[in-house]
């Protein structure tokens, strides 16, 4: 088996930027995302903040190169995903086999939502144009196509730790020397589906969301796609360029506790950092930097702080929830979050975690609050939890 | 590495659920839609649970749990799930509230029912197995996805005993779209009758059908499955099925038995048919469609039925295309396509230690007969080849 993974491209797009450039802008800048909501229609508009890609469909669709009435979860995976393959910059890719994984969470459900209304009036209604992408394979397919890949692609859905599976895959696919390159991460855009889904479970925040903090009360939802670029060593030889790190640890758990919350003592998310740790032969005072799952839920952050504090205890590398800049994106978020971790190597840079203002009573450490800079930062662990109880982490090394 | 079937429970259309008989007992309907047989769910589920779970997480659960008993293992080592649409009713369900309710009041149990991942983490949320979990949702390669997955983990010894397996529900808000989209046909007919008329369209259906894969040989094993192989609008597909055979050094010749995905439509099975005046010429052919219906992880389906054919060492009648006699196939080919862009190929055969079974059995007669020797080497020869 090929012993390591290279991450040699990366691209995203989220509510704090359209491309690499912008979003590590607005990182550094401490420039948050969320606003009122202005694209869907829905009667949470001025009620509940959302993280929305400052991008209507008609400009998505001209920067992806793509018709403008598919669903905004493909337009948007389109251009992450263009922009990583370009800045991978493979030369010869048609000779190596090339693989293009991605996940998200509802597939086209932007349209089918729509198709909904008037098909649930009258069964024979409904324009099929909007339902025909509805499967989440359509969205990976869409893009494969665009990209001209073809020796191999799949979908995976686990929820919000979605896109840090498809990383995790696509790492697996070049190390069972399967695939030589593989595009991998995930795509999400808002949807009513979602945003009335998590307000039934009470745990939307009204004002922008506060991750790790005592007084939080809940996420802000997201949109956008994150994707990196996975070489074989191989193929990262080849190349004009340093890979910008690799991929040393994975982990998948399950919390195995309820269908939507997580265990009081993280059992799940304690297991994904150990066995992440494990394959990457670490201990936990290697890491330098945890990019938390925090969506700002107060059992999420409760259970993923007791996790850490019982796998890192008693010391604590920096961390921080990239969430209170994206909100939580879902099935893209494991692929943006993976994105700014390689950025964290590459920059010397440790975000901070925005509006943080009270630690928790019941953790020993809070995250970082500040712009950390010129930080010798040689591994970054990215959390991504979900519904389900699927749980995952993956560990970035620098080379 | 070898990949062996260790065991295999399927939820179907058909009496396909711990049944002893294997596909004689068919159930014909006349529609355009089959719906699967339930299975008694108070066996596997607790009942105060039942009626909170979808039909697919139901299905799902129970052909899981047959799986781990009829193999004695309690805990397998990861569950992977693949399914196209996921939890299609409680998604319509959600749905509907939010327009019926203009998005107020809403219970959220549909919503927390509704991720594809539900099937998969209800499986491991019900035996507290905190192993790797993963869920693939990729149209009608979403099975074979998961398949591959579990081969991976083995090769990787990351994992052994995974329960993988495909769902998929048919709601009927899902059956009337893809109706008007063109997938059916326009006319009630007989599933048995599937293949009867050059026409349009096929019939839909839906199951589950978990196995529990093994890297450890065992004579319990059904099937040891050979290879596995994805083509994304390939542009031959004779070239492909051909190149995946070699590379399991083994020809057409080498091949006993195919299934394909033959499901009624004539532009679907437009490919089948050239197949079989061509490579699959005069090489006996089965078809499953007519008894699950067309649904993306209906493969699910075919491989339950393949594993089973090979340790049984029949293959049903219901299930042959054209007549041919009484055969116990030792490597059979699954070819199945999903709507011409997808097209997966699994190679299924008998394992070693059922081939030295039945080795062990003729030797013993051949033995009494003190021409030993004779048959020991041919068998040798034989034993090379698997």
């Amino acid at each position: 088996m090929s012993s390591s993974v290279y991450i040699v491209g990366v691209g995203v797009i989220s509510a704090i930027g359209n491309n690499v450039a912008e979003n590590l802008a607005s990182l550094k800048s401490e420039h948050a995302g969320m606003g009122d909501i202005t694209m869907m229609d829905t009667i949470y508009r001025k009620q509940l903040p959302v993280a929305e890609v400052k991008l209507s469909n008609n400009e998505l669709a001209a920067m992806a190169d793509m018709p403008a009435n598919i669903s905004r979860t493909t337009l948007l995976s389109a251009v992450a995903a263009k922009e990583a393959l370009t800045d991978a910059n493979i030369p010869d890719l048609n000779n190596l086999r090339t693989g293009f994984v991605s996940a998200n969470s509802v597939g086209g459900m932007d349209k089918s939502e729509d198709f909904f209304v008037q098909f649930l009036g009258d069964n024979s209604k409904g324009k099929l144009r909007d339902i025909f992408d509805h499967e989440c394979g359509s969205m990976t397919e869409l893009v494969a196509d665009k990209l001209g890949i073809s020796d191999f692609m799949t979908t995976i859905s686990t929820a919000c730790s979605s896109s840090a599976s498809a990383i995790f895959y696509g790492a697996r696919l070049i190390k069972n020397d399967v695939l030589d390159v593989v595009i991998a991460g995930g795509t999400d855009s808002l949807t009513k589906f979602t945003l009335n889904g998590f307000n039934t479970l009470m745990i939307l925040d009204k004002g922008f969301c506060k991750p790790f903090d005592e007084n939080r009360e809940g996420l802000n939802l997201g949109e956008g796609s994150g994707y990196l670029v996975l070489a074989s060593e191989k193929v990262a030889e080849t190349l004009n360029k340093q890979p910008y790190c690799k991929l040393s640890g994975y982990n998948n758990s399950n919390d195995a506790y309820h269908q939507t919350a997580s265990s009081p003592d993280g059992t799940g998310s304690y297991l994904a950092m150990q066995g992440a740790l494990k394959k990457s032969g670490l201990q936990t005072a290697d890491i330098d930097y945890i990019n938390l799952h925090g969506t700002g839920t107060p059992n999420n952050d409760s259970a993923e702080g007791t996790a850490i504090k019982r796998l890192f205890g008693p010391d604590y590398p920096p961390m921080s929830s990239t969430k209170s800049y994206t909100g939580h994106t879902l099935g893209a978020s494991g692929g943006i979050e993976a994105v700014f971790s390689v950025l964290a190597i590459k920059n010397k840079l440790i975000y901070p975690n925005l509006r943080f203002e009270t630690r928790m009573d019941e953790l020993p450490f809070e995250p970082v609050k500040e712009l950390l800079i010129d930080q010798n930062i040689k591994h970054v662990m990215s959390n991504s939890f979900g519904f389900g109880g699927n749980c995952t982490s993956l560990i970035f090394s620098a080379i | 590495m070898k990949v062996y079937i260790r065991s295999s429970a399927c939820v179907s259309p058909q009496n396909t659920f711990n049944s002893v008989d294997f596909l004689t007992d068919i159930v014909e309907s006349t529609g355009t839609r089959l719906k699967a047989i339930d299975p008694d769910y108070k066996e596997f589920i607790d009942p105060k649970q039942i009626r909170r779970m979808s039909h697919v997480i139901k299905m799902g659960i129970a052909a899981a749990k047959s799986c781990l008993t009829q193999a004695d293992i309690d805990m397998p080592g990861a569950v992977i799930t693949g399914t196209a649409f996921g939890c299609m009713a409680d998604t319509v369900t959600f749905l509907t509230r939010i327009v019926e309710q203009n998005e107020e009041m809403l219970p959220p149990t549909a919503f927390i029912q509704s991720t594809h991942n539900t099937v998969a983490a209800q499986i491991a949320l019900m035996l507290k197995c905190h192993n790797y979990n993963s869920t693939f949702v990729h149209k009608g390669i979403s099975f074979e996805s998961a398949l591959f997955d579990a081969i991976m983990l083995l090769n990787e010894k990351e994992a052994d005993n995974i329960l993988v397996g495909g769902v998929e529900e048919m709601v009927d808000a899902s059956f009337t779209v893809l109706t008007r989209l063109g997938l059916y046909k326009r006319w009630p007919l007989s599933n048995l009758s599937l293949y009867d008329t050059r026409s349009n369209g096929t019939i839909g259906g839906e199951g589950a059908a978990f196995f529990l894969v093994t890297s450890e040989e065992s004579p319990n094993n059904l099937a040891q499955l050979t290879g596995l192989k994805l083509l994304y609008n390939p542009k031959s597909i004779e070239e492909g099925i051909t190149t995946f055979l070699k590379s399991h050094e083994l020809s057409i010749e080498d091949i006993d038995l195919v299934i394909t995905g033959k499901n009624g439509d004539t532009r679907n099975d437009e490919v089948y048919r050239e197949l079989g005046s061509s490579l699959f010429k005069n090489k006996p052919l089965a078809n499953y469609k007519h008894l699950c219906g067309e649904y993306p992880t209906s493969s699910s389906f075919a491989l339950w039925m393949v594993s089973n054919i090979i340790k049984k060492g029949i293959v049903p009648e219901v299930v042959k295309d054209g007549n041919f006699g009484s055969i116990s196939p030792k490597k059979v080919l699954i070819y199945n396509h999903y709507q011409g862009k997808y097209h997966s190929l699994m190679l299924v055969s008998t394992t070693k230690a059922q081939f030295l079974q039945e080795f062990k059995q003729s030797a013993d007669e051949v033995s009494s007969a003190k021409q030993g020797k004779i048959k020991l080497k041919s068998a040798n020869q034989l034993l090379n080849e698997l």
